[in-house]
C-alpha cells in the first residue's frame, strides 16, 4: 500500500498544471456549451487541448494521446478541475464511446473516428433511450433493416445529450425483429447529417438545449459502421454503460474540487448570515458530509484504479459508484445553495455584459440530472442488490 | 500509488479471520448475554489462540521481539474482528495501547505482557472531542477513578489522568486496581470503572510527551473502531441478504421486492465507500503522514454512518424476528451502535474536520 505518487507522476502533474494554468480560459469566457455559439467555443478549446496532447492522455499516440496509465489520467483530471477547466463538450465521445471503441472497434473504425473525436472535430451524442425505453432500456423498438451494403434505421431516440449540435451518434437498434429484450440488438455509429435524421432540440431545466430527440426515417448506415457484431449490441452497450457509471465519465476531481470550494464558502460565510461556520452547526455538518463523501469517492477511485492496473475488471461495482458520485454531486451543490440562502437563486454577472446562473446554481441543476441519467439510481440499486449482494430478481 | 494490500497482508488477514471464526461464533456471544457472571465473556482459551498468533506484538519492532509490522497489516485484521463482533480487546491492544507504549519508549519489561505474557489492554480515561482529547479520569481521594472503560476485565489498561503538571499516561494492571463492572446494552463489551493509584512505576509518559501520545492514542482508538465497524457492517449486510433471499411472503423471497433491495443496496454503497477511507487512514498512520488526523476523522465519520445505516436497514429487513433477543442480529447491531458512538461519533469527527480545514486554510494564506 502506497498512497503517494512517484516522481514521474509528480512531473506529469506539474507539466499538466503549467499548461492548464496558461491555457484554461477564465470563468465565463466560454459561452454555455448547450448553445450553438457556446458549443463552438468549447470545440475550439478541445482543439487547443488536442494540439497540446492533453485531450485524451490515456489514448494511443496515433489518435492524439500520450499512452499514459490510469493514474496519470486521474492526475490530469485533478489538474483539469483544479485549473477550472470548462465542461468537456466531447465527453460522450471520449469518455463513453471511446473505451467501447477500443474494446470492439475495427482498426478501420479507429482510424476513421478516434482522432476526430479527440480533437473535437466530431462531437458524439448517445442514442439509447426511447420514449418507451428509459429505465427499461431492453424495450428498445427503433429498428434497423438490412439493405444492400448496410442498414436502414427507423425509429426515435430521446434524451440525447449534445444531440442538438452533435455530428455523430452512437445508438442501439433492433436488427432482429423476432428477438426480444436484450437479444437481437446492434450498436451503430451514425452520421447526424445523413438523410432521414431529424433533430428536435429539447430545452433542459436551465432553458438551454442540452439534449434532443432524434428521429430516424430510413437512415442508411453502411456495414462498416456497425460496432461489434450484429445482434451483440446489448453486450457492447453494457461496456459503454460500465464506463458511464464507473470512473471514466466522472473522475473524482470534479467532486473534490467542488467540495473544496464548498468548504471555502462555508468558512467565508459570515456569522451574520445566520448560517455560520460554527463546527457544531447543522450547515457545517452538512458541508462536511458532502466533503467527506467527495474524499471517499477519490480514495475509492484510487483503489479501483489500482485494481484495474493490476488486471481486474470492474463489474457491478460501477453501479455502486454511479449512485455515490451522483448523490455526492447533489449534496455538494445543495449545501452550497443553503449557505447562499435567499441569494442563491439570483443570476450573476456573466462577464460578457449579461447575467447567468451562478456556478453553484448551474452546478446544482446539472447535478440533479446525475441520479437520472446513465440508468436511474433506482435501477443501479437493483443492480447492487442483485449482483453485489445476490438478492433474487423480481 | 498502489492502493491495495500485499499478498502477505491478505494471507495474514485470512489466517487470523479463520481463527476468529473458530473461536467467536454467535453462540459464544449469546452465552455472554445469557450469563449473570460479572466477568462473563472473556475467554482465556480464545484470547490465547489470538495471542499465540503474535498479533498483540504485531507493532513491536523485531529487535524487541515483536513482528515489526504496522497498521497496514493490522487494519484488515481488525476489520475481521469486527465481522465476528469479537468480545476481546484485540484491536485496542495491538492497534492502540502497544503502539503508544512503543512510541513512549517503554522498556522491554513494560512490553513483556504483550510479547509473551498473554496480556490484553485497552485505553481509558480520555474521550474524543473535536478540539482535542479530553481527560475523563477524576480524583478519588488519593486514588484516581476512571469510568466507562471498555473491555474492563482486560489484564491492563492505558489510563490518562490530569495532574498539576499536565496530563499523564499510566499502564495499570487490573489486578492492582479496584474494578466495578457496569452493565451496558452491548454486554460483551464489558464496561467498567477502575479505581487505581498512579505510581512512578506505572507512568508511561508525562507533560508534552503525554499530551502528544494522548492525541495519538485517541486517533488510534477512533481508527480501529472504524475498522471494526466495517466488519460489523459487512456481517449485518451479509446476514440480512441471506435472510431476505430465503424468507418468503406473497409466495416469493422478500429480497425480490425493490423496497427491500434498495434498503440493502444503500447500506452496501455506504460500506463500499467507507472502506477505502479506513484503509487510507491506516496508511497515513503507519507512514506518519501529516494528514493523519484529517484522514482518521474522515474514516471514522464514514464508518460510523455506514454502520448506523447497516444496523437500521438490517433490522428493518429482518422484520420482527430481527427484533428478538434470540436472533443473532442484535449481537452485531449493539456493537455497531456502541462503536459508532465511541471515540467520536460521525458528527464529532466532521466537526473536527471543520477545525482542521480551517487551520489548514489559514496557515496556507498567512
Amino acid at each position: 500500500m502506497d498512497l503517494t505518487f512517484t516522481p514521474e507522476h509528480e512531473a506529469f502533474r506539474m507539466e499538466a498544471r503549467a499548461w492548464l494554468e496558461a491555457n484554461v480560459p477564465p470563468p465565463g469566457a466560454l459561452r454555455s456549451l448547450d448553445t450553438a455559439e457556446g458549443f463552438e467555443d468549447h470545440r475550439a478549446f478541445e482543439r487547443q487541448l488536442f494540439d497540446a496532447r492533453w485531450s485524451v492522455v490515456s489514448w494511443p499516440k496515433a489518435y492524439g494521446g500520450r499512452e499514459v496509465g490510469i493514474m496519470e489520467w486521474l492526475i490530469f483530471e485533478e489538474e483539469y478541475y483544479r485549473a477550472g477547466g470548462p465542461r468537456r463538450v466531447s465527453q460522450n465521445g471520449i469518455f463513453l464511446l471511446a473505451p467501447t471503441m477500443f474494446e470492439y472497434a475495427t482498426d478501420d473504425q479507429l482510424d476513421r473516428y478516434m482522432a476526430k473525436m479527440a480533437s473535437g472535430e466530431e462531437i458524439w451524442c448517445q442514442g439509447w433511450s426511447e420514449p418507451d425505453a428509459g429505465s427499461d432500456l431492453a424495450g428498445i423498438r427503433s429498428k434497423a433493416t438490412k439493405t444492400d451494403g448496410g442498414w436502414l434505421l427507423t425509429g426515435q431516440k430521446t434524451w440525447c445529450s449534445r444531440g442538438a449540435f452533435a455530428h455523430r451518434c452512437f445508438g442501439i437498434f433492433r436488427t432482429d425483429p423476432s428477438a426480444e429484450r436484450h437479444r437481437g440488438l446492434t450498436y451503430f455509429l451514425i452520421p447526424m447529417d445523413a438523410p432521414g435524421v431529424t433533430v428536435r432540440p429539447i430545452a433542459q431545466l436551465d432553458g438551454e438545449t442540452g439534449f434532443a430527440e432524434v428521429f430516424f426515417d430510413d437512415v442508411f448506415v453502411p456495414d462498416e459502421d456497425v460496432l461489434g457484431t450484429i445482434g451483440d449490441g446489448w453486450k457492447v452497450a453494457m461496456a459503454t454503460a460500465g464506463s458511464e457509471r464507473g470512473i471514466s465519465l466522472r473522475s473524482p476531481a470534479r467532486y473534490t474540487e467542488a467540495a473544496d470550494k464548498l468548504v471555502d464558502l462555508l468558512l467565508a460565510t459570515p456569522v451574520a448570515a445566520g448560517h455560520h461556520h460554527d463546527p457544531r452547526s447543522a450547515i457545517a455538518d452538512e458541508v462536511m458530509k458532502a466533503y467527506a463523501d467527495a474524499q471517499a469517492y477519490k480514495l475509492h477511485t484510487y483503489m479501483t484504479a489500482t485494481k484495474v492496473r493490476e488486471g481486474h475488471t470492474v463489474g457491478a461495482e460501477a453501479s455502486a459508484t454511479k449512485i455515490f458520485w451522483s448523490e455526492t454531486d447533489v449534496a455538494i451543490h445543495r449545501a452550497a445553495l443553503r449557505l447562499l440562502g435567499e441569494a442563491a437563486e439570483l443570476e450573476v454577472d456573466d462577464g460578457r455584459g449579461g447575467t447567468d446562473l451562478s456556478e453553484w446554481l448551474d452546478g446544482y441543476l446539472f447535478a440533479l440530472s446525475g441520479p437520472i441519467y446513465a440508468g436511474t439510481n433506482e435501477i443501479q440499486r437493483n443492480v447492487v442488490a442483485e449482483r453485489m449482494l445476490g438478492l433474487p430478481r423480481a | 500509488m498502489r492502493f491495495s494490500f500485499t499478498e502477505e497482508q491478505l494471507a495474514l488477514r485470512d489466517a487470523v479471520a479463520s481463527v476468529l471464526a473458530d473461536w467467536c461464533t454467535p453462540a459464544d456471544l449469546h452465552a455472554i448475554y445469557a450469563s449473570d457472571a460479572p466477568d462473563a465473556g472473556r475467554s482465556h482459551p480464545r484470547w490465547n489462540a489470538l495471542f499465540n498468533l503474535g498479533i498483540t506484538a504485531l507493532q513491536i519492532p523485531e529487535v524487541d521481539g515483536g513482528l515489526g509490522l504496522d497498521d497496514r497489516e493490522l487494519i484488515a485484521i481488525s476489520e475481521g474482528a469486527g465481522r465476528v463482533a469479537l468480545p476481546e480487546p484485540l484491536s485496542e491492544t495491538a492497534g492502540v495501547v502497544v503502539p503508544i507504549l512503543v512510541a513512549a519508549g517503554a522498556s522491554h519489561q513494560v512490553l513483556q505482557p504483550f510479547l509473551d505474557g498473554g496480556g490484553a489492554a485497552t485505553l481509558g480515561g480520555v474521550t474524543f472531542t473535536p478540539t482535542g482529547p479530553q481527560i475523563t479520569s477524576v480524583p478519588d481521594g488519593d486514588r484516581v477513578r476512571t469510568a466507562a472503560i471498555a473491555n474492563a476485565t482486560a489484564s491492563h489498561h492505558l489510563l490518562a489522568t490530569s495532574t498539576d503538571m499536565g496530563p499523564e499516561l499510566h499502564l495499570v494492571a487490573t489486578a492492582d486496581s479496584a474494578l466495578t463492572l457496569t452493565k451496558s446494552l452491548d454486554r460483551p463489551r464489558r464496561l467498567g470503572t477502575l479505581s487505581w493509584t498512579p505510581t512512578n512505576g506505572s507512568r508511561v509518559a508525562a507533560g508534552t510527551l503525554a499530551a502528544t501520545l494522548l492525541d495519538q492514542a485517541v486517533n488510534r482508538a477512533a481508527l480501529y473502531g472504524a475498522a471494526e465497524l466495517l466488519g460489523l457492517c459487512d456481517a449485518m449486510i451479509t446476514m440480512t441478504a441471506a435472510y431476505v433471499s430465503d424468507r418468503k411472503q406473497f409466495g416469493v423471497p422478500v429480497g425480490s421486492f425493490q423496497a427491500v433491495k434498495h434498503h440493502l443496496a444503500g447500506a452496501r454503497v455506504k460500506l463500499e465507500f467507507a472502506r477505502p477511507a479506513v484503509y487510507a487512514a491506516a496508511w497515513s498512520l503507519a507512514t506518519g503522514h501529516e494528514s493523519v488526523a484529517h484522514d482518521i476523522s474522515l474514516a471514522k465519520s464514514l464508518a460510523s454512518d455506514a454502520a448506523d445505516e447497516a444496523a437500521r436497514v438490517s433490522l428493518q429487513c429482518h422484520g420482527a424476528i430481527g427484533y428478538t433477543f434470540e436472533h443473532d442480529l442484535h449481537l452485531f447491531m449493539k456493537r455497531a451502535w456502541a462503536l459508532s458512538a465511541a471515540w467520536g461519533d460521525a458528527r464529532s469527527h466532521r466537526s473536527r474536520l471543520v477545525h482542521l480545514l480551517q487551520a489548514e486554510r489559514s496557515s496556507s494564506t498567512s
